[in-house]
């Protein structure tokens, strides 16, 4: 089966305290037809990866306001490469400079998408990069 | 990492037996991305899925399945964490299999349960997995009980399965599970009547949890007034595997502390202990376990029945069969012994 529902595990690492978009995103991407697993506000990289891994989901949407991005997301990126997920999608959401987008691409974030970014935009990016699934 | 390459084999037109040797082996030998792949087979219905399926189940049979039903913000997910914390400190493993609902427009759905037990992703020792119901109505998936399955032959001791919730009469569970909890919340005392038609009766245990709310206590009460009215079937010995209305114990419990938890799993474990004390002959499985033989045998057939009049040589009868039923030219019943008949002789064959 091939159009069986693509599954999007969407955390918050980091310490800051706003779900709100985060939640928007996992109630959009469900209307786009996406399966949410949806782990909740101040994980850490480790708890992100092992969801991930039990979860066995295809894209990892990971939703950072705090600005310690640029530790966080390579760091997750590292700990889901080692756990042998090397096909799931990494994506990353929420107030990232521009100035940055390229290294967190390096280290394997796959898109970086801003503040005015719409969810159709955002699912449209996921069906055309995601791992081709068994 | 050795066993990782196993689970990052090629899996797209690798030959399904040959991958779900591999997996099935890995998943045995305590790799964790095996599993979580093998689950995704299941969920899919792949062949994988059937042929790792085939090679588990003699393994299986030793987990404890526990079902938590119960409606919606009852703390059924509080629960589980809460559980998953006594279970890990008495040293026992434990997996989590946490079902809702699938929008039947989109086919998209939201996961959330995992948010409350997230404190214990990293812990290997606990596996957590959610699951969208796809359609299927009863609080499950229609693959949630091939997941226990494989859970089970995996070597976990104890598998969680929290049920959708919606409050609707969430029967299933207790033909997948060896005890069923059936949770309640105080605020919800008004509901009490409407939620026994359905669940009460299939409760192995029924817990009152949020004890730290006001009427907990007198929730619990009216529960056990209600629990003791129902008649007891199942004293007289002709009755052994009969399904028999239950007579459960009713705890109270607040999951966000922990109070009441260690009393659960002991409930739990003594459930199960009685379970199998069988009251049938020795080393006989029991009501519940028949009765989950029972549905996933019949699920398969219904599922191998229909298949096979989906394709080539049936499928043409098959509509014909049917067109001539709607058009009220064959009954129905006639119909369906016509197409099992033609299902026998193609077997036969
Ligand atoms: N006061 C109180 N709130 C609780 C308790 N257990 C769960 N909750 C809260 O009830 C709400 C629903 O809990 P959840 O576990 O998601 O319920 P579920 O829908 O049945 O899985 C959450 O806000 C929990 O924090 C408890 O023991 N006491
Ligand atoms: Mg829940």
């Amino acid at each position: 089966m091939t159009d069986r529902p693509i599954k999007i595990l969407i955390a918050k690492p980091g310490l800051d305290g706003h779900d709100r978009g985060a939640k928007v995103l996992a109630r959009g991407l469900r209307d786009e037809g996406f399966e949410v697993v949806y782990t909740g506000l101040r994980q850490t990289p480790e708890m992100i990866a092992s969801a991930s891994l039990q979860e066995d989901v295809d894209v990892v949407g990971l939703s950072i306001l705090s600005g310690a991005h640029m530790t966080l997301l390579p760091r997750i990126c590292t700990l889901i490469r080692e756990a042998g997920l090397d096909d799931v999608l990494v994506t990353a959401g929420g107030i990232i400079p521009d100035d940055d987008v390229p290294a967190l691409k390096a280290a394997g974030v796959a898109a970086v998408f801003g503040p005015g970014t719409t969810i159709g935009e955002v699912a449209t990016f996921i069906r055309a990069n995601v791992r081709p699934r068994d | 990492m050795g066993e990782d390459r196993v689970a990052r084999a090629p899996a797209v037109g690798a030959d399904p037996l040959t991958r779900a040797t591999e997996l099935a082996a890995a998943a045995v030998a305590g790799d964790r991305h095996a599993l979580a792949r093998l689950l995704t087979a299941i969920e899919n219905r792949t062949p994988v899925a059937e042929a790792a399926l085939r090679q588990l189940y003699p393994t299986g049979g030793r987990a404890h399945l526990v079902g938590i039903t119960g409606p919606p913000g009852a703390g059924k997910s509080t629960l589980v964490a809460a559980l998953i914390a006594e279970v890990r400190a008495a040293g026992r493993t434990v997996a989590v299999v946490a079902v809702d609902p699938s929008s039947p427009i989109t086919g998209g759905a939201i996961l959330g349960d995992r948010v409350r037990m997230q404190a214990y992703a990293a812990d290997r020792d606990v596996f957590i997995r959610s699951m969208a119901a796809r359609g299927h109505a009863g609080g499950l998936a229609s693959t949630t009980g091939a997941a226990c399955s494989v859970l089970d032959a995996v070597g976990f001791d104890l598998i969680l399965v929290e049920t959708v919730g919606t409050g609707q009469s969430e029967v299933e569970v207790a033909s997948s599970a060896d005890t069923t909890v059936v949770l309640e919340a105080p605020e919800m005392g008004d509901e009490v009547q409407a939620i026994k038609a359905g669940l009460l009766e299939v409760a192995d245990l029924v817990v009152v949890n949020k004890g730290d709310r006001p009427g907990a206590q007198r929730t619990a009460a009216q529960l056990r007034a209600m629990l003791v009215a129902a008649p007891v079937v199942g004293a007289d010995p002709a009755d052994a595997g009969r399904p028999r209305p239950k007579r459960p114990d009713v705890l109270i419990t607040t999951a966000a502390t922990g109070e009441g938890v260690p009393e659960l799993l002991a409930a739990l474990d003594r459930h199960r202990a009685g379970l199998t004390r069988a009251p049938t002959e020795d080393g006989a499985p029991t009501a519940a376990r028949l009765a989950r033989a029972d549905a996933q045998v019949r699920a398969i057939l219904a599922d191998r029945i229909a298949d096979r009049l989906r394709v080539a040589p049936l499928a043409d009868d098959a509509a014909a069969t049917l067109r001539a039923v709607a058009e009220h030219r064959v009954d129905p019943f006639t119909a369906a012994d016509r197409l099992l008949a033609a299902i026998g002789r193609e077997i036969a064959s």
